[in-house]
């Protein structure tokens, strides 16, 4: 079995070269071929679903429930998207979640950014208790929190408002942690020369620590988008009305709610994930930095 | 001169600073966190409905908690989700990092292809793989069929519900642990490869002697992350079951939620909340604690 092995770690430094025309000119090996090969197939798997998706969002009614089932659909139906539309007052839950998560955005990496600096740069009674405590709570369930959360919503009377969605999860101790982290990293020095020259507190988090952390400030802002764009559970609890549905919470109620085809609840789902795959798209490094660094660090 | 206007300021102005720089943040945090937390332990001793004051009732909540049938359902289907969902994400993600550690072409695109469900909400991949999963249309039993294999009605099925969540967890969480470890393989040190290449190594030893024990602070981190991310499953089973049939996929966090929400039992619901907090806070200190070890 291990000379096997070994004769075919050999066989592959020594494999044959093949040289694919159009696609690199270097040469490629036997074991790069097969392992693009590879990952051809598994990303087509990967990908299948979402064709699934946007098929069926094209497809009729009666051809999504014909015999044969075809994975690309005899011609566009755009119409899916109309109906959907109109099945649901899917354009409200979309405007909900704009509101919500780009307010969310602005206020979380706002607060985050400024306890970060002070986290990082100042000396202070308790500090090292209060990080321990946000610290701890990144490996504890936010949803054991939920029944008294929804008390507390409601005693403020924020139930069904945007107040109630945004401002409860605005604290994150992810978005801190990373914060403070990243902050370190600035220089002592240029915050002593800035206080030197009578700069007030405030302003120095402003001219000096905010223009200093724009990656950070860009990692924040993806990650918080996606969390707020994506969330259902929270939405589950500070929202019973339908008009303060946001997309998420509208897309898992529309089931129930409203009697509605596949190929429009498919058209639904595509227009959900539209802002993230775009968003996902143009920052795909920020998000992986995000990603590696949230854990990388500890 | 200089470091005595520095001190004279410290003293006067900065000791204030910092607090009004982190209060905003501690505001919010002790409202909606910590002191939810201490509620949580403090109303699980009480019994609690919708309306009305809570009545003091000592253990009485978790004395019934460990005879209620659907709870230790519930817990069982969460490590049943959690043991079927973290092995194979961390394995399946370790073998893609792996090949796409490689010189292999087009390594970008593989890597966003892996990684575009994790962006993806939970409720829109619930309900997309609800629909593959479909027993009449579904592309699943397609495909499956094409295999001369006769597919079942997935989400309809008290032994195939679980096992399709599974799935469609797989297809979120890959992509995750895909590109932690890709990270994590690109801070192994090359010299270390060069090193067993001398001593005539083959890239199984390779692997077994010097990645993996290279990765471990990868893959414990991936572990501790995935582990908690299976305990606390509700989008997912929600959208794409709600716990059904009878309670065969119902899961510990969706059963605190109607406990709470539906039936109206907010002590109840807060006593296996309670129990649940301890059960993930020593579970990820154990976690942490076999990572550290043999370092």
């Amino acid at each position: 079995m291990s000379t096997n092995k070994s004769l075919l770690a050999k066989e592959n430094k020594l494999s044959s070269t093949i040289s694919l025309p159009g696609l690199t000119n270097k040469k490629l090996n036997l074991k790069t071929m097969s392992i693009f090969l590879v990952l051809c197939a598994a990303s087509f798997l990967f990908l299948l679903p979402f064709l699934w998706m946007l098929s069926t969002a094209l497809k009729t009614p009666p051809e999504v429930t014909a015999k044969d089932i075809k994975l690309f659909p005899e011609q566009l139906n755009w119409e899916n998207f109309l109906d959907g539309l109109n099945a649901a007052p899917f354009a409200g839950y979309v405007g909900n979640s704009i509101i919500v998560s780009v307010l969310a955005v602005v206020l979380t990496v706002f607060i985050n950014c400024l306890a970060g600096y002070a986290f990082a740069k100042y000396q202070f009674k308790g500090k090292n208790l209060l990080f321990m405590m946000v610290l701890s709570t990144l490996i504890i369930p936010v949803q054991i929190t939920m029944v008294p959360n929804f008390y507390i919503l409601k005693y403020l009377d924020w139930i069904n408002s945007y107040a109630g969605l945004i401002i409860p999860r605005a604290a994150e101790a992810f978005g801190l942690f990373l914060a403070r982290q990243y902050i370190m990293n600035i220089p002592d020095s240029l915050i002593e020369s800035a206080r030197m020259d009578g700069a007030g507190e405030f302003a120095i988090f402003r001219k000096i620590i905010l223009p200093n952390i724009k990656p950070l400030i860009a990692v924040l802002v993806i990650f918080t988008f996606m969390w707020r764009w994506n969330e259902l559970a929270w939405p589950l609890i500070a929202v019973s009305e339908q008009s303060m549905y946001t997309v998420q919470l509208g897309l898992a109620m529309v089931k129930g709610e409203h009697f509605i085809e596949w190929p429009q609840l498919m058209s639904l789902t595509l227009l959900s994930m539209i802002p993230m795959l775009i968003v996902f798209l143009i920052f795909q490094r920020y998000f992986i930095q995000g990603m590696v660094s949230s854990g990388m660090k500890e | 001169m200089v470091s005595s206007i520095a001190k004279w300021y410290e003293k006067k102005h900065i000791k204030l600073v910092p607090y009004l720089f982190i209060a905003p943040n501690m505001l919010l945090f002790f409202t909606f966190m910590i002191i939810p937390i201490l509620f949580t332990f403090y109303i699980s001793f009480h019994e609690w409905g919708l309306f009305g004051k809570p009545i003091f009732t000592g253990i009485e909540n978790y004395t019934r908690m460990f005879r209620d049938k659907v709870f230790w359902t519930s817990l069982g289907n969460t490590v049943y989700y959690t043991a079927g969902t973290v092995p194979l994400s961390a394995a399946l993600g370790l073998i893609g990092a792996l090949m796409l550690n490689q010189k292999v072409p087009m390594r970008a695109f593989f890597r966003t292809i892996f990684f575009a469900p994790v962006v993806v909400s939970l409720v829109a991949a619930g309900l997309i793989w609800s629909w593959m999963f479909n027993p009449n249309y579904g592309l699943f039993n397609e495909i499956l069929g094409h295999f001369g294999v006769s597919g079942v009605d997935w989400l309809s099925s008290s032994t195939w519900a679980m096992p399709a969540v599974i799935l469609t967890t797989l297809w979120v969480r890959i992509g995750y642990c895909l590109v932690i470890y890709l990270a994590g393989l690109q801070a192994v040190p090359e010299s270390l490869y060069e090193a067993a290449d001398m001593d005539g190594a083959n890239g199984w030893q390779k692997f077994w002697r010097v990645t993996l024990p290279m990765l471990k602070p990868t893959t414990t981190f991936i572990l501790v992350m995935e582990v908690i991310h299976g305990f606390m499953v509700f989008d997912l089973i929600y959208t794409m079951t709600n716990g059904g049939p009878g309670y065969s996929t119902t899961v510990i966090v969706q059963y605190i939620y109607q406990k709470a929400f539906t039936e109206g039992e907010m002590g109840y619901a807060s006593a296996i909340g309670t129990f649940f907090f301890f059960v993930v806070m020593i579970m990820t200190m154990v976690q942490m604690r076999i990572g550290r070890e043999k370092d």
